[in-house]
C-alpha cells in the first residue's frame, strides 16, 4: 500500500492532492494513518501501533482501517497498481 | 500509560462551496446521561434499544404550560391526550398534576377509568364511538364532544332508553387562515351547521349542552390561528346566550401546539421556530378575556395539549449495530432502532446524539434501523461524529406518539423505563416476549 | 467613542448571487467615523470572496449555518466576541436575521449592539404575510397565496391569471406560465428553503427599488430609490440608476413611519404604467447595492452604526440624481495556504 507521493499533508489535518487539486479534511485518526504510510508503514505496523496507543479492540480497528483504506481508494489517494 | 480514546479514522473532501464544519468546535455535546442516570448504565440493564421518559420533565414542562395559562385566565383545566401516550405511569403523572382525560376510543375511556379517574373527568371525543361506549360514558356522567348528526341522534335514543341526561359538547371545525383545514371532525362554523346543532341540542332538551370544542390541527406553529378559532368560539357562547340565555360550562380549544422537533423541509430547527406556551396562551387568554362575554360568565378553558406536554420528556436509546460505507462513498449506520419503534420519523428530521465523548470532526451519514425494508431511514442525511460498532446514541424528544403508533414487526418491543423525580428507575411497559404474542393466537385443530 | 471599535459583518459571499457583507465593508472603510475600525467578517462558506478580498475585513471567522441551531451561531459569537470585543454586529445573511433578532438582548447584555428590525416587524413583512401587511398599513400588494404541497398548484389557475411568481420564503423567484412550470418551481424552491411557496400575481410595469433606513421611532434616516438597468439571470442587479421620484420617497416614508422600521431595508416595488405602486417584498436589511447609496452620498452603513451605538446622527436629505452603479467581476488570485488555514482552523487573518 503506497500513497500518493505528492501528497501534501499539513499537521493541521489538511491533505492536497496536487495532480488532480482536490483538498479534504482528516481526523486525528486518519492524520496518523497517513503520516504512517508516508513513513512506508505497512498495515500491520500501523495496526500495531494503533493497538499500542488507543483504546480500541483488534476487530474494531481492523474493520476501521479497513474502511478508511477504502475511502482513500475511493479518492484516488493510493498509488495506482496496488 | 493510559490509551488514547479511539475514534473511527475518516477523511472527506473539503467541500468547496458548502460550510465546512472542520474547525469549528462541535455543535452539540454527547448525552451521556438522562436525569443524572447515566445511558451506559440504563442499556446495560434494561437493554438497547430503550425508550426513557423523564418524570422530572414531564412535570416541570406541565407545570411551565399550566403556570402560562392560569396566569392569564381564571379558570383553566388540562385534559391529558391519551393518544398522544397512554402508557398508564405516564397518564399517571398527569392525573397528579391535575389533568383530566381526553380520550377517542373505547379502549382509550377504559384505560382512563382504570387509571383512576372519575367519569365526570373524562372527555370523550372522536368521531368513532359505538353504542356501548356512550352509554358507558352517560352513566359515569363523561363530557361526549359530538362529532356528527348521526352520533347526535344515536345520543338522543340512548338518552330515552336510559332516562338519563348525556353531558355534551359540540365540536366545531373552522377556517383559522391555516393550512391544512381540518374539516372532518365536528360541526362546521362557516356553513352555519354548528349553529345548527346546537339549536337542535337546546330545543331538543334530551341532553345537557356544557361546552363547545376545537381542534384546529397539529404542529400549530402559528399561536393567532387559535386567536381566530376562540372568537369563531365565542361568537357561538355568545349566540347561545342571547337566544336560550344559557351560560356554557367551558369552551375546549383542543390542542395542536407545536413541540421543538424539526418537521423534514423545514429549514430553520424546531427549537427556534417553535412558539412558547406563553404565546400560545397569550393569543388563546386574550381573546376570551377581551370578548364581550360577561365576566361572571366566563367559561372554563379546557386544553388538550399532548405532543407539547410530552414530547421534550421522551428518549430513544439505541446502539450502533454496524457501519457500512454505501456505494456512493457516504457513510451509514445501521442501529437497532427501525422506523416501527420511531413511527414520528417519517414526519420529523430527530435529532440523533452520541452518547459518548467526540471529537470535532462529522461525517455525512446515513441512519438506518434493523428492519429489514428499504423503508427503515431515522435520518437520510445528518451529519454525525464518527461512531462505531456498539456505539450507543440517542434521539431526543420522542414522547409524543411512538408508543401509541409503535408496531410490532419482525421484534419484540423493548421496555420503557421512567426515571423518578428521585432518579430511581421503574420499568412502565415490559419488553415483550414470545408468549405476549403466543398468549393471543390460537392453532385451529387441524394444524395442531 | 473611540472610532478604532470593533464591527463585525456577514454575507461576504460577493458572487453573481451577492450578499451585501463585502459592500458594507466597503462603506464603513470609506466612513468618516469608521474608516480605522477593525472590520471582521463572519463566514459560512469558506469561498466567499470577502474572506480573501484586500482592504476589506481584518479577520474572518467561520459560523455554522443558522439551520443547525441559532443556540451553536450565538455560541460561535460568543466566542468570537471574547476574543474581539466586537461593539456592533450587521447581519447581512436573509436566514439568519430570525436567530440575531430572537438574541437581540443576549448580545446587548455582553456589549454587542445590533440595530435589527422587531421580531414582529421581521415577521408581518414576510412574502406570506404581505396581504395582511398591505391592509394594515394601507399599501397596494399584488394578491397572493401561500401553498404547502404540490398538490395545491391545481388551485392557481381558479385564483389567478398566468404568468404568476413562485417564491420561496427566504430566496429565489420565477415566473411560471402553467401548472407544469408551477409544479418544477415549487419542486425547485421548496427543497431548498422549505415550505410554504407563495404564489404571486405578476404585476406588469418597472421594478423600482428603494434602499432606506429607519431609527425604529418612524423616522426615515436614508432613503435611495433606484430603478435596476440591467439583472442578471438571478434576478439581481447587475447596474442601476438612482431616480427622483417624489411619490416613491413618500411611500417609503410612510412604511417607514407606519411600521415604526428599524433597520436597514429594502423595497421592492412596481410602478404600473397608471402610476400606481405595487409593493412586493421588503428586505429586512441592507441590500447587496447599498454602495450605491453610499456613492450618491447616503453612508447607510455608518449612520446604522451610529444609530446602534445612540451616537447623535442627522437624517439624509438628498442624493445624487441620475447616477449608475455597474457591478463588475474581477479575479483573485490567493495562495492556497488561506483557504487551507481557514478550512482547517475556522478562522484566518486578512493581509
Amino acid at each position: 500500500m503506497k500513497l500518493k507521493q505528492k501528497l501534501a499533508i499539513s499537521d493541521s489535518g489538511f491533505i492536497f492532492d496536487p495532480t488532480t487539486g482536490e483538498s479534504f479534511s482528516i481526523n486525528q485518526e486518519g492524520l496518523t494513518i497517513l503520516q504512517l504510510l508516508k513513513e512506508g508503514k505497512t498495515e500491520e505496523e500501523i495496526k500495531k501501533i494503533f493497538l499500542n496507543e488507543y483504546d480500541v479492540d483488534e476487530t474494531v480497528l481492523d474493520r476501521s482501517i479497513l474502511d478508511f483504506i477504502s475511502m482513500l481508494k475511493n479518492y484516488n489517494l493510493i498509488e495506482n497498481g496496488e | 500509560m493510559e490509551k488514547k480514546k479511539f475514534e473511527r479514522p475518516v477523511i472527506k473532501k473539503v467541500q468547496i462551496g458548502m460550510p465546512s464544519k472542520f474547525g469549528l468546535k462541535s455543535e452539540y455535546a454527547p448525552i451521556k446521561e438522562i436525569d443524572g442516570v447515566p445511558v451506559k448504565d440504563l442499556i446495560q440493564q434494561y437493554g438497547s434499544p430503550l425508550y426513557v421518559f423523564s418524570e422530572k420533565t414531564i412535570r416541570e414542562t406541565y407545570a411551565e404550560a399550566y403556570k402560562a395559562f392560569s396566569t392569564r385566565y381564571p379558570k383553566v383545566q388540562f385534559a391529558w391526550s391519551y393518544k398522544t401516550n397512554y402508557l398508564n405511569a405516564i397518564c399517571k403523572v398527569f392525573h397528579r398534576e391535575g389533568s383530566w382525560a381526553e380520550v377517542v376510543s373505547g379502549f382509550e375511556y377504559e384505560k382512563a377509568l382504570k387509571n383512576g379517574v372519575p367519569g365526570n373527568q373524562i372527555i370523550f371525543n372522536g368521531p368513532y364511538k359505538t353504542k356501548e361506549d356512550l352509554v358507558t360514558a352517560i352513566k359515569n356522567h363523561s363530557y361526549i364532544h359530538i362529532d356528527h348528526y348521526d352520533e347526535y341522534y344515536m345520543l338522543i335514543d340512548i338518552a330515552e332508553e336510559l332516562q338519563l341526561r348525556p353531558q355534551v359538547a359540540v365540536r366545531v371545525n373552522m377556517d383559522t387562515g391555516i393550512y391544512p383545514q381540518w374539516s372532518r371532525f365536528g360541526f362546521n362554523y362557516e356553513n352555519g351547521e354548528a349553529w345548527d346543532i346546537v339549536q337542535r341540542i337546546l330545543i331538543s332538551n334530551k341532553m345537557d349542552l356544557v361546552g363547545l370544542h376545537c381542534h384546529i390541527g397539529t404542529y400549530i406553529m402559528v399561536p393567532w390561528a387559535y386567536s381566530t378559532a376562540m372568537n369563531k368560539l365565542i361568537d357561538l357562547f355568545l349566540g347561545i346566550e342571547k337566544k336560550f340565555n344559557k351560560h356554557l360550562q367551558y369552551i375546549d380549544i383542543g390542542g395542536g401546539f407545536a413541540s421543538k422537533n424539526t418537521l423534514k423541509g423545514a429549514y430553520l430547527p424546531g427549537t427556534d421556530t417553535c412558539p412558547t406556551f406563553d404565546q400560545y396562551a397569550d393569543s388563546i387568554t386574550s381573546t376570551l378575556i377581551n370578548s364581550s362575554i360577561n365576566i361572571e360568565h366566563l367559561p372554563t378553558l379546557i386544553l388538550e395539549t399532548g405532543r407539547g406536554l410530552i414530547d421534550d420528556a421522551g428518549y430513544l436509546l439505541g446502539t450502533v449495530h454496524a457501519t457500512k460505507r454505501l456505494p456512493d462513498g457516504k457513510n451509514s449506520y445501521i442501529t437497532d432502532i427501525g422506523v416501527n419503534l420511531l413511527f414520528t420519523s417519517f414526519w420529523y428530521d430527530y435529532k440523533i446524539t452520541p452518547a459518548q465523548e467526540f471529537g470535532p470532526y462529522t461525517e455525512e451519514s446515513v441512519v438506518y434501523g434493523p428492519l429489514c425494508m428499504n423503508i427503515d431511514v431515522l435520518r437520510e442525511y445528518v451529519q454525525l461524529p464518527p461512531m462505531k460498532k456498539g456505539d450507543h446514541f440517542v434521539i431526543s424528544r420522542i414522547g409524543a406518539y411512538n408508543n401509541t403508533q409503535w408496531m410490532q414487526f419482525i421484534m419484540y418491543r423493548p421496555n420503557v423505563v421512567l426515571i423518578d423525580t428521585d432518579k430511581k428507575t421503574h420499568i412502565i411497559r415490559k419488553k415483550e416476549n414470545y408468549e405476549t404474542f403466543a398468549i393471543q393466537e390460537q392453532i385451529p385443530e387441524h394444524l395442531k | 467613542m473611540e472610532n478604532n471599535i470593533c464591527i463585525a459583518v456577514s454575507g461576504l459571499n460577493a458572487t453573481d448571487n451577492p450578499g451585501p457583507g463585502v459592500p458594507v465593508a466597503r462603506a464603513l472603510r470609506e466612513s468618516k467615523s469608521f474608516g480605522n475600525a477593525r472590520l471582521i467578517g463572519l463566514a459560512y462558506e469558506n469561498l466567499e470572496p470577502g474572506i480573501y478580498m484586500p482592504g476589506i475585513v481584518d479577520k474572518t471567522y467561520q459560523v455554522p449555518y443558522p439551520s443547525v441551531g441559532s443556540e451553536n451561531l450565538i455560541k460561535r459569537i460568543e466566542y468570537i466576541h471574547e476574543k474581539e470585543n466586537i461593539k456592533v454586529l450587521i447581519p447581512n445573511f436573509d436566514a439568519e436575521l430570525h436567530a440575531f433578532i430572537n438574541n437581540e438582548k443576549r448580545l446587548k447584555d455582553i456589549g454587542i449592539a445590533t440595530f435589527l428590525p422587531t421580531i414582529q416587524q421581521y415577521e408581518e413583512r414576510h412574502k406570506a404575510n404581505l396581504p395582511e401587511f398591505g391592509k394594515k398599513y394601507n399599501v397596494l400588494v399584488p394578491k397572493s397565496m401561500n401553498i404547502t404541497s404540490a398538490n395545491d398548484i391545481a388551485k392557481i389557475s381558479s385564483a389567478f391569471n398566468y404568468p404568476v411568481l413562485i417564491k420561496g420564503k427566504f430566496y429565489d423567484a420565477y415566473v411560471a406560465f402553467n401548472d407544469e412550470q408551477a409544479i418544477m418551481h415549487f419542486n425547485k424552491i421548496s427543497s431548498k428553503w422549505g415550505v410554504p411557496i407563495i404564489v404571486q400575481e405578476f404585476i406588469r410595469g418597472t421594478e423600482v427599488n428603494v434602499i432606506a433606513l429607519g431609527d425604529g421611532k418612524g423616522n426615515t434616516y436614508a432613503a435611495v430609490p433606484m430603478r435596476k438597468l440591467y439583472i442578471t439571470d438571478k434576478g439581481k442587479a447587475w447596474s442601476g440608476i438612482s431616480i427622483d421620484d417624489e411619490k416613491l420617497l413618500e411611500l417609503t416614508h410612510h412604511i417607514i413611519n407606519s411600521t415604526k422600521w428599524r433597520g436597514g431595508m429594502e423595497l421592492e416595488l412596481i410602478k404600473t404604467n397608471d402610476n400606481k405602486y405595487y409593493l412586493l417584498e421588503i428586505n429586512p436589511r441592507i441590500p447587496a447595492w447599498v454602495y450605491f447609496a453610499v456613492g450618491v452620498g447616503q453612508n447607510i452603513p455608518e449612520t446604522l452604526v451610529k444609530l446602534a451605538l445612540n451616537m447623535p446622527v442627522e437624517p439624509f436629505e438628498s442624493y445624487d440624481i441620475g447616477t449608475m452603479f455597474i457591478r463588475y467581476s474581477w479575479d483573485l488570485i490567493v495562495p492556497m495556504e488561506k483557504f487551507q488555514i481557514l478550512s482547517t482552523l475556522g478562522e484566518i487573518e486578512n493581509d
